[in-house]
């Protein structure tokens, strides 16, 4: 297990130099600049700037002491915020994002398994059909229109939750729901199909001639069998909820990680874009680590496999 | 001897888009006290799904018990509730599935899924249900079982995982064990000894044995009785030395010539029964196997043949043993290894539908 472990790091940090060389030169590959906005600068100044930050620099010399840079964490300073050091920026925007993050996975998870399973176990009912229906609405409907709708209802008309802004629990109740839809329909969906097909596998005929209950042969023997596919989407799913947190978390002003790296964006503020860009995939890196070990600790046949992987 | 379990006019169908699967049309048998019966017969004859509905393991809907009656003790196993029927289940009557690597549970270690339903049926507690567990693994002989006991299936090998399906079906001392195909999905060695340790656990813990197979090479090893099925019927029963040296149903004859033995040459074509197994949506009228048979008589495609005892213990469905029926030649094969069964009567006796 730890010789896995050491392994899978590793091949974590060669990703990750891919991806800071593959952002490293698409960004320069932009059009525009940093200081192009700014019209007030004269010529003599924008060459004083360029050679403060370095953009006089040849590309290679430019990406080896950005490599350097990075090696020591450090991520720069941005263009745009009084050259604010861009891991500070992003420490002191990650709270919020990662709140509505885990919120929306973790209710997302644990409403999909639970709409999963009663569709499996009333299979071709009309429970069934209910959690199949909410399922292709959370699919289909994208979460900013989902955002709206309930600003709308909850928030306007009914005045139950407060509309946007990031002032406590009951703010991040409609933001959650929001992203938190797309978990839902996917774990369900794929819950449903797993589970139906490990309750017509042979064990579980095995369990049922032993005597066990149908509540025990779903709690003891089939979850956990299902479960195994199913962690696998956990990855992808993570990354849907941070893509989409960039547009959820402007529509409800929302002062996270997501909404600095839009505006970032717009303003060709690289060192904040290089940055935003490596943090979130060494956070996706991250989370693909953990679901393998989660996969490791579900089935006992990856736990020992491991080493060979 | 005792009947521990009496089938009467069993009938098993599945609902399908299709329309309605007659998978068993009228099966009776009964099983006495420590005698294996065999039911023999080809895919699709039935022989599973009568073994499945026997514990009530036919998945509903679709499939149904329509008709018919299981005796055990006295019960009417049809009738019971589900909760009723769960307390039979691996304790009165235990099951052993055809392919051990698929019937274990991949998540869950081999001692658990033993002491299961240890726990489950005899009240025991977690540390006597484990020295139960560790006495059984070692009963069906898997070395270091205090080792073993804490692993998952996927480090035994088949014959290993096979032996462990065997402890957890023998762990209650049922009365009836239904094996359905143990042996064919092992290798010809495993396979002979995990028919030696079921012989040998059955003795000592004298239960009856219903042992699924198409294999007949199996079937003169282990069985008492032998009941052929075929189309969802069971068209012929008697005991092991009657069903090999005195057949007397065509389909029958067609099973043991299409065996091959020691002494078959390579140059002796191998014979097979033409054909496919009959459509069990649409029943044909008459006999079943009437349209693969060679031996079919007009009558075989219009009235359902009877049942006729040839012995006390020796019955076959077939119109061939009706009094005007003509005298026809079994297969050579066939007849190259009959002998004469001395409790035979003197002419086959139709059976009344009424007694069966």
């Amino acid at each position: 297990m730890l010789r896995y472990t050491l392994q899978r790091i590793i091949y974590m940090l060669i990703t990750l130099f891919i991806i800071a060389t593959l952002t490293f030169f698409l960004m320069k590959l932009l059009p525009g600049s940093p200081l192009k906005s700014q019209d007030k600068l004269t010529p003599e100044q924008i060459t004083i700037i360029n050679e403060k930050y370095g953009l006089n620099d040849p590309l290679p010399v430019q990406y080896v002491n950005y490599l350097g840079n990075l090696a020591q964490g450090d991520l720069g300073l941005s263009f745009q915020y009084d050259n604010r050091p861009v891991t500070e920026m992003i420490a002191g925007r990650i709270g919020p994002s990662a709140q509505l993050g885990l919120q929306a996975l973790i209710l997302g998870s644990i409403v999909g398994l639970i709409l999963g399973i009663i569709a499996a176990i009333k299979h071709n009912t009309f429970f069934d059909y209910g959690a199949t229906f909410l399922a292709v609405i959370g699919i289909s409907i994208p979460s900013f229109v989902f955002a709206g709708f309930m600003q709308f209802v909850l928030g306007v008309k009914l005045q139950l939750l407060p509309v946007a802004l990031w002032e406590g629990f009951s703010y991040t109740i409609m933001p959650t729901l929001a992203l938190s839809g797309f978990v839902i329909a996917n774990i369900s969906r794929f819950m449903r199909t797993e589970l139906l097909e490990v309750m017509a596998s042979d064990y579980i005929m095995l369990a049922k001639a032993k005597g066990i209950s149908q509540s025990g042969i779903i709690i003891k023997h089939a979850i956990r069998n299902a479960l195994i596919p199913v962690i696998t989407i956990i990855g992808p799913l993570a990354v849907n909820i941070m893509t989409g947190s960039l547009v959820i978390e402007r529509i409800f002003a929302i002062p996270g990680l997501g909404e600095q790296f839009v505006k970032s964006i717009s303003m060709n503020d690289y060192t904040v874009i290089m940055g935003t860009t490596i943090f979130y995939s060494a956070l996706f890196i991250f989370i693909i680590f953990v679901v393998d070990i989660l996969y490791g600790i579900v089935d006992p046949r990856i736990r020992l496999a491991g080493g060979r992987k | 001897m005792d009947k521990v379990l009496e089938v009467k006019d069993l009938h098993v169908s599945f609902d399908t888009y299709g329309g309605i699967v007659k998978a068993v049309r009228g099966v009776n048998f009964d099983l006495k006290k420590g005698e294996t019966l065999a039911i023999v017969g080809e895919s699709g004859s039935g022989k599973s799904v009568t073994s499945k509905a026997l514990m009530r393991l036919i998945p509903n809907p679709p499939g149904r018990i329509s008709k018919g009656e299981i005796l055990f003790d006295g019960r009417d196993l049809t009738k019971l509730s589900e909760k009723e029927m769960q307390k039979v289940r691996g304790k009165e009557i235990a099951m052993i599935f055809q392919d051990p690597m698929t019937s274990l549970n991949p998540t869950m270690k081999i001692g658990s899924q033993i002491m299961e339903s240890l726990i489950k049926h005899q009240n025991l507690s977690k540390s006597a249900a484990r020295e139960r567990a560790l006495e059984l693994l070692r009963l069906v002989g898997i070395p270091q079982p205090e080792v073993r006991i804490n692993q998952y299936p996927h480090q035994f090998s088949g014959g290993m995982r096979q032996r462990v399906v065997v402890a957890v079906a023998l762990s209650c001392n049922p009365k009836v064990l239904i094996a359905d195909e143990p042996t064919t999905a092992l290798d010809v060695t495993i396979q002979a000894q995990i028919l030696e340790l079921m012989k040998d656990l059955q003795n000592k813990i004298d239960t009856s044995i219903i042992f699924i197979t198409h294999d007949l090479g199996v079937v003169a090893n282990v069985a008492d009785r032998v009941a052929v099925m075929y189309g969802g019927q069971i068209v012929e029963t008697g005991t092991v030395d009657e069903i090999f040296y005195d057949p007397r149903h065509p389909y029958t004859w067609g099973l043991l010539a299409s065996m091959p033995s020691l002494d078959t040459s390579v140059q002796t074509e191998l014979a097979a029964i033409p054909g496919t197994p009959p459509d069990l949506m649409h029943p044909p009228k008459g006999d079943a196997f009437a349209p693969r048979s060679a031996y079919a008589l007009e009558i075989d495609f219009e009235h359902e043949p009877p049942m006729f005892q040839i012995s006390d213990t020796h019955f076959a469905k077939t119109w061939l043993l009706h009094e005007n029926a003509p005298a026809v030649e079994p297969p050579k094969a066939v007849v190259d290894r009959r002998r004469s069964m001395s409790a035979n009567f003197a002419k086959p006796r139709l059976v009344e539908e009424a007694v069966r």
